[in-house]
């Protein structure tokens, strides 16, 4: 009883994290920082979670686990079979070009660039895109999805947008987190005017998913503009120390 | 010439859409002729691209005649509306830079995508 009480204080401090967190401006000054916090409450989560329902009936705990793979498992597959559908499409009809070497271009006037992410990533670009930006600017398109590639950041996203139907304020805030990881490669100034060329093409005010992304495209300018320094040293490993410390507490009761 | 399978397959599929009439294997090893193309090679990449779902082939007396499933544009617009994230959930698939787009431009493309494939249920 002594520990699933523990276990359930710690999967309460875990939940009441999650709002201020969500919402929490100064992890956009070190993105990396936040995303690894989130990464560490998401693994506590389910480790108390799993932890009780073992507590409650050994089988409930197995179901809960089973589930939970289930769940990323068929999020993965979905995943493969849209992306080798995509690049087999890609093969087909994209080109490559001289002015960017090494990206696919696609004949579409709309402004648009993408990572198809895999163990070999590509970088697509349309021709909306090349003729919109200019040299800086494109360099610095190419520059945050190249970190998107190297840095495999779906994977990253994988369990967030796997649970998203369960919580959409935490897949969102670490979907952004991550796109202000990759704006961190790009030169700032550039960055924000090739942003909203993007955004240009969209109306305030529109309706639908684009009102989500397009919150998302103005807190990267707000932050690009703002230019704050990134957390001092001391904050960001008292950060991952305090999740560290929450993943232990389940952890240490699983390897009793 | 040594050519890949991929850069076949997308040589061939530029034949055919060229061509806007169902073709047999001949007619495409002859518009490829410039590449010394072997028959049977030119009848594996159709047969690969039909399992693909990317020709159907009809039989036609004793030649098969192959034809696009969908046109070049219908691909394109395809690609766009995932790139986009105008698709729903397939949001893991890929990251975008920035992901916005107005509501009739999404309508255009919606219906580029529709125009492009008529009658054409079996696509997932």
């Amino acid at each position: 009883m002594n520990t699933a009480l523990h276990l359930l204080v710690t999967l309460a401090v875990c939940l009441l994290a999650v709002g201020p967190l969500a919402g929490a401006r100064w992890v956009w000054r070190s993105p990396h920082t936040g995303i690894l916090l989130w990464q560490l409450l998401a693994l506590t989560v389910v480790l108390c979670v799993g932890g009780v329902a073992y507590l409650v009936a050994p089988w409930l705990g197995g179901a809960v686990a089973a589930t939970l793979l289930a769940v990323f498992g068929h999020h993965w597959l979905a995943t493969l079979r849209t992306r080798r559908q995509h690049r087999r499409i890609l093969s087909l009809v994209a080109r490559a070009d001289d002015a960017v070497p090494g990206v696919l271009v696609l004949d579409h006037p709309l402004t648009v660039a993408y990572c198809l992410p895999g163990l070999r990533s590509h970088v697509v670009l349309s021709s909306g895109a090349l003729a919109a930006l200019s040299r800086d600017e494109l360099a610095a398109v190419l520059a945050h999805e190249q970190t998107h590639a190297r840095e495999r950041h779906d994977l990253v996203l994988l369990p967030f947008l796997a649970l998203r139907p369960l919580c959409r304020s935490v897949a969102d805030a670490v979907a952004l987190l991550v796109e202000m990881r990759a704006d961190e490669s790009a030169c700032p100034r550039s960055l924000s005017m090739a942003l909203r060329r993007f955004t240009a093409v969209t109306p305030p005010g529109t309706l639908g998913m684009a009102d989500a992304a397009d919150a998302a495209v103005h807190a990267r300018l707000s932050r690009l503009s703002a230019a704050a320094a990134p957390l001092p040293w001391w904050l960001r490993w008292s950060a991952v120390v305090a999740g560290l410390t929450l993943v232990s507490t389940p952890l240490s009761f699983l390897v009793w | 010439m040594v050519s890949s399978l991929g850069e076949l397959e997308r040589a061939v599929m530029e034949v055919l859409w060229d061509r806007g009439a169902p073709a047999v294997v001949r007619d495409v090893a002859d518009a490829l002729a410039g590449r010394e193309l072997a028959y049977t090679t030119v009848m594996t990449v159709l047969d690969r691209l039909a399992k693909k779902g990317f020709v159907r082939r009809q039989r036609d007396g004793r030649a098969w005649r192959y034809e696009p499933t969908n046109t070049r544009a219908g691909y394109v617009a395809q690609l766009m509306l995932d790139a986009l994230a105008l698709t729903g959930d397939r949001d893991a698939a890929l990251t975008r830079f920035a992901r916005s787009v107005s509501t009739p431009e999404a309508e255009v493309l919606s219906q580029a995508l529709a125009e492009a494939r008529p009658e054409d249920d079996e696509q997932p």
